[in-house]
């Protein structure tokens, strides 16, 4: 064998090995759920999982999937908004780097804000001009932060209350 | 012919080629890191836990079960801590250990920082000793050397809440947990104790093979079917009729509640068939006929409230929301993809982010100071009630020596009796008001009004005065 073949020989094997451990790896983290509607895949790692079971039992889950809320609805906002999230998300969960309780960022506020008037216009859109004095706009979710996804069951109230 | 022609150009150089070599060996060597990372993962969220031991209804050694679930078992341990709040918690205090009492560590003594509280007890235990609580872990040891058990005859029913109490009940009962608990009941202290060995454990919340919660202390199981027969469920069961959600108060309400001892017998008995609010209490005692012991400077007929946690929650917006116990006592926490409950038993304000911060989104310092807010004006009324309560006691007392008569001190004495239980009910709850603001102060300033009234009914008078 000449000596100029083993470089390209090594070179292919190693562009084959993380091809290979790429896509299993892409396939073994069910890497394909990430481009999809599927709430479930928001709780791939078990994270979400509150706020998932919360969703299912919530009055938006027959309307809205997680996506509806949490990411732009034009189609490039929202994959630009699923790769960058889906990164720091994968980053801070594989590090365990990430402060409890988890909160939304200002930027995923404002996402959420802009779809819940996406939706409830004909209902908001008398309330959203900044005519509250002091206050710029007025904040859906401030309110109705539990609509989505209600974390404590009101189910389950002790009827020891009197 | 002369091969004189230079070679054909290589499209890439020899370096080039190599560079992209170790390139893609990294990233190849990263992938396999993180897909290593992405399994463990999945194998944390998949095991719960590895049964090394098999639990059964006998496992009383924590121990053994923490072989199991080694995660709850660490925090578990973690209750020897003792920590401040701004209120509440205890310091460890250093103590020269005596033949009577080993213990090298204590926490303040409540009657020395409040001499107030001997006034009130006067004539009953209380009065000698009362430290500070501290963790389930020393709830054995400081029953065993409280100069309350030490100087004075208590029955076994004490045992009922200092230590872990399901196995020797069953042991003593032949397999039957209430038979069990009878026999203890109506022995000494001192003979009873020695069946017990380790404070609170898992078994007594946990069932061994399933790890459901699971109520084992019949002084719940009792004071529980009372309450809801009351509110119209008749032969309620608590293990078989409540949800996962009221069982993560409702095992803390095996103990931490008001309660006395029934009749001859001294059956243990949570004194809720009326309800649970301190009128009720005062209600069921007044018909049973019960006093605890007859006030050594009045001669009043009174009653001592014990740490009634449970009966306050409930009257608190944390319970109507649905909030249990749990939920702020031992917040979830998660390691790796698990998650567990911290078994590490504390006051929330020890650990603000897991226990409030998860539904209050404001900053630490902010729901701090809510709570703390809420402390001190329970702490201040309930200063007031206390100097109330001892103006009443010195004028009962200075009547009496002034020669009145049983029947004209019948009436301050029983407002005495109801105003010091309601100041008592809010003094001996471990949470300053917290658990439910208003209704402690609704009870304090009821308790004045008992006070003044006392005052009042010892007046000479044109109208008699009707007791409470």
């Amino acid at each position: 064998m000449k000596t100029g073949t083993v470089a390209p020989i090594l070179t292919l094997v190693m562009l084959g090995a993380l091809l290979g451990l790429g896509a299993y790896t892409f396939v073994y983290a069910k890497g394909w759920s990430y481009l999809t509607n599927d709430p479930a895949a928001c709780a791939n790692c078990h994270v979400m999982n509150e706020q998932y079971d919360g969703w299912r039992k919530s009055s938006h889950r027959s309307v809205a999937v997680c996506n509806d809320c949490h990411v732009p609805a034009d189609l490039v906002g929202k994959y630009v908004t699923k790769g960058t999230n889906g990164f720091w998300h994968s980053f801070y969960f594989t590090t365990q780097s990430f402060p409890e309780p988890i909160r939304a960022t200002a930027k995923s506020r404002a996402i959420a804000e802009a779809n819940c008037r996406r939706c409830h216009d004909p209902v908001v859109q008398a309330m959203g001009t900044p005519s509250h004095a002091g206050i710029p706009e007025i904040s859906c979710i401030r309110c109705h932060g539990s609509v989505g996804h209600l974390e404590l069951s009101a189910t389950s109230v002790a009827d020891t209350w009197r | 012919m002369a091969s004189e022609e230079t070679p054909a150009p290589r499209r890439f150089s020899r370096a080039a080629v190599l560079t992209i070599a170790v390139v893609a060996g990294l990233g190849a060597a990263a992938i396999t890191a993180l897909l290593v990372n992405i399994f463990e993962r999945k194998q944390e969220a998949r095991n719960p836990f590895f049964r090394v031991v098999e639990l059964t209804d006998e496992t009383i050694d924590p121990a053994v079960w923490g072989k199991n679930f080694p995660l709850q078992y660490d925090a578990y341990l973690r209750t020897v801590d003792q920590q401040r709040t701004r209120y509440g918690g205890s310091e460890a205090l250093p103590k020269a250990p005596s033949e009577a009492d080993p213990r090298s560590v204590v926490a303040q003594e409540r009657i020395e920082e409040d001499p107030r509280l001997k006034t009130m007890w006067a004539g009953y235990a209380f009065s000698v000793d009362f430290r500070k609580k501290r963790g389930h872990a020393y709830m054995l040891e400081d029953q065993t050397f409280t100069r309350r058990v030490q100087e004075f005859k208590q029955p076994g029913t004490c045992i009922h809440c200092h230590a872990s109490v399901y196995v020797p009940y069953r042991k003593a009962g032949g397999g039957d947990l209430i038979k069990g608990f009878e026999h203890f009941n109506q022995m000494p202290y001192a003979e009873a104790s020695k069946s017990f060995t380790h404070p609170i454990g898992c078994i007594d919340c946990h069932d061994p093979e399933t790890m459901a919660l699971r109520v084992t202390r019949p002084g719940f199981l009792e004071g529980i079917k009372a309450l809801k027969a009351s509110q119209g469920t008749p032969n309620y069961d608590v293990n078989a009729m409540a949800t996962r959600q009221e069982m993560r108060s409702f095992v803390c309400g095996q103990c931490h509640v008001e309660y006395y001892f029934k009749g001859p017998e001294k059956r243990l008995t949570y004194p809720w068939a009326k309800g649970l609010k301190v009128e009720d209490i005062v209600a069921y005692y007044d018909e049973v006929g019960f006093t605890d012991w007859t006030h050594a400077e009045t001669g009043a007929p009174t009653l001592k409230a014990q740490h009634p946690e449970f009966e306050m929650w409930n009257q608190g917006i944390h319970a109507r929301s649905g909030v249990a116990c749990a939920d702020c006592h031992m917040p979830y926490v998660r390691v790796g993809a698990l998650k567990v409950s911290d078994h590490h038993v504390r006051s929330p304000l020890l650990n603000v982010n897991n226990a409030c911060q998860t539904c209050h989104k404001w900053p630490e310092a902010e729901l701090l100071a809510r709570a703390e807010t809420i402390q001190t004006r329970t702490v201040g009324l309930r200063n007031k009630a206390m100097d109330a309560l001892v103006a009443l006691i010195t004028d009962i007392k200075d009547a009496k020596a002034a020669g009145a008569t049983d029947e004209q001190l019948k009436a301050a004495r029983a407002f005495q009796r109801r105003g010091q239980f309601y100041v008592d009910f809010i003094e001996s709850e471990n949470s300053n008001g917290f658990h439910a603001p208003q209704e402690a102060t609704r009870i304090l300033g009821e308790a004045i009004d008992s006070f003044r009234q006392g005052q009042v009914s010892l007046r000479p008078r044109l109208v008699a005065t009707k007791a409470p």
